[in-house]
Parts: structure tokens; C-alpha cells; sequence
């Protein structure tokens, strides 16, 4: 891919990742994170939240695969940074969408590396902030 | 309320944790990744990495590890079942590969009071066999106060 071939506000593809709860237990076992707030709609319910959500490392992980399908090389993202903004709920019978769609957001050609801007949306909403993977091409 | 006092403290160096094929595989099938580069030692071999490379997020397997001696400190005083997690980075020098040999040092970099929360940022050096840094994983924790 030649740097001096893109340019800012390009899009570079979309995806959409469905979670159901068998996904939120294969990451728990995947990360070590075995908050249960991820699988217990009593234990959810009890700390206050309105059910079982997502790891917000879930969304992170899945989202920057869009860049990785783009780019595809998984070691050339050298700084990828999310803000977990809203939860994802996951129903225990049903499932939640993600979209994901990655843009280019900067271009270096100094240091040849390309920032790209992640939005992910599910139920209308923005789940990630400022997600933005920079990678050396 | 996190005690604002475990700010700037350094946590011991995690011990050894093996980067396994297996283990790089179910992260990568646990974050839909298809890459042919987290899952075929041929392909990740042709594109010069000595086996199979890591997702870009990995990283927080091991800093899942160092923050569970947080969690576990008294001091810090940190109520697991009301943390929510705020923002992560990631800054890499290098993919880890399966192979690797990782050790991680957390530092509490702040501890910040928003209302009845507390806001938490940890770095976590991950570092090689060689004592080389290879990621830095960033993570806030918010900690939700309790519902009066």
C-alpha cells in the first residue's frame, strides 16, 4: 500500500460484529476477565446496570479488526486507544450488532504512518470515543 | 473511594507469562479476527514474524494479570464489582508473537475524584525476555461510588 495513495476522510471498510452471550464467555476466558457483570443478569441487576454488558475491551478488540482486514498485518497497528463511551447490552436469548466502520483520520508521511478512525455503533448509539488505531505501513 | 494515596506506586514485576499459539488463537477467534497472521504460523512466517502475532489488543492479558495484585491490594482500596472501564491504549514498539516471555510492571499513574467516583489510571510495562520494552497498555477504571 503506498501512503501518497490515501487521503483523509477516506473510508476503509465496515463490518458488522453480532455479540451474544456465548461471545461474552469465550472473551471472559480469552482476556481473564472474569467480571460477572459480563455473564450474570443477577449479579448486573445487583451493581446497578440494566443487564449484562459487553467488555468494553470486546468492542475494542473487535472494532480494530477493521483496520487489521484493511491493512493485513495485525503487528503494524503501533498505538491503538479507545474511550469506552456507552455500554453493550447483551440479551441472554439475543444479540447485539456493532458497525464498524474505519476512516482515514491523518496522514504522516514523515514517519510513514496513516491514523485511522474507528466508529463503532450499535442501537443508533456510538459505543467507542476517539477510537483511533495508527499504523506503520 | 480509591485511596488517593497508591498514587505514583509501582507494582512488582508480574512473573513469567509463555505467549501461546493456542492462547493467541482463542484471543484472536474471542475478537472475530480472521487475520491469517493470528492464526497460521505459514503466513506469519511469510510476513517475517517468527510465529504467530498477536491481536493488537493481547496486551491486555497480561495487564489483566498485573491488575489483579491492585485489586487484591488493601490499600488501594479498589471495589472490583463497581469498576468500569473508562479508556485503554495500547502503544507497542513490537507485535508480541507466540513464544514470547512477558513480565509486566503496573504503576498507578493517578488517582482523580469525580464526585462520588474515583478515576484511575494504571500503566502497564510489558516488557521481553530480554528485559526489552515491548508495549505499554494505558487503562482508567472508573470505580462508581456507592448509590446513596
Amino acid at each position: 500500500m503506498n501512503i501518497n495513495d490515501l487521503t483523509v476522510g477516506q473510508e476503509i471498510g465496515s463490518d458488522t460484529f453480532s455479540f451474544t452471550r456465548d461471545s461474552l464467555v469465550k472473551y471472559a476466558g480469552a482476556s481473564g476477565d472474569f467480571n460477572p457483570i459480563h455473564y450474570r443478569d443477577d449479579f448486573a441487576k445487583s451493581v446497578g446496570l440494566d443487564g449484562v454488558l459487553a467488555h468494553g475491551m470486546l468492542t475494542m478488540g473487535v472494532a480494530v479488526q477493521v483496520a487489521v482486514n484493511w491493512i493485513g498485518d495485525s503487528g503494524k497497528v503501533i498505538d491503538y486507544g479507545v474511550r469506552f463511551t456507552k455500554p453493550v447490552f447483551v440479551p441472554a436469548d439475543g444479540k447485539a450488532e456493532v458497525v464498524v466502520t474505519g476512516k482515514i483520520g491523518a496522514i504522516d508521511l514523515e514517519s510513514g504512518t496513516v491514523r485511522v478512525d474507528l466508529s463503532a455503533i450499535s442501537s443508533e448509539v456510538a459505543v467507542l470515543g476517539k477510537a483511533q488505531a495508527v499504523i506503520k505501513l | 473511594m480509591v485511596n488517593p494515596n497508591v498514587q505514583g506506586k509501582k507494582y512488582p514485576e508480574t512473573p513469567t507469562y509463555l505467549v501461546g499459539r493456542e492462547k493467541i488463537r482463542e484471543f484472536a477467534n474471542a475478537v472475530f479476527s480472521t487475520s491469517p497472521l493470528n492464526h497460521d504460523v505459514a503466513a506469519a512466517q511469510a510476513a517475517g514474524y517468527s510465529d504467530i502475532v498477536a491481536p493488537p489488543t493481547f496486551g491486555v492479558v497480561i495487564q489483566e494479570r498485573s491488575l489483579h495484585t491492585v485489586l487484591a491490594d488493601p490499600e488501594a482500596d479498589i471495589d472490583f464489582s463497581r469498576v468500569v472501564h473508562g479508556d485503554q491504549r495500547f502503544i507497542s514498539n513490537r507485535p508480541i508473537v507466540a513464544g514470547d516471555e512477558l513480565t509486566s510492571v503496573l504503576t498507578v499513574a493517578s488517582v482523580k475524584s469525580l464526585g462520588a467516583h474515583s478515576m484511575v489510571t494504571f500503566n502497564t510495562e510489558i516488557f521481553d525476555a530480554k528485559k526489552e520494552l515491548v508495549c505499554t497498555a494505558i487503562s482508567t477504571l472508573v470505580v462508581r461510588g456507592a448509590e446513596s
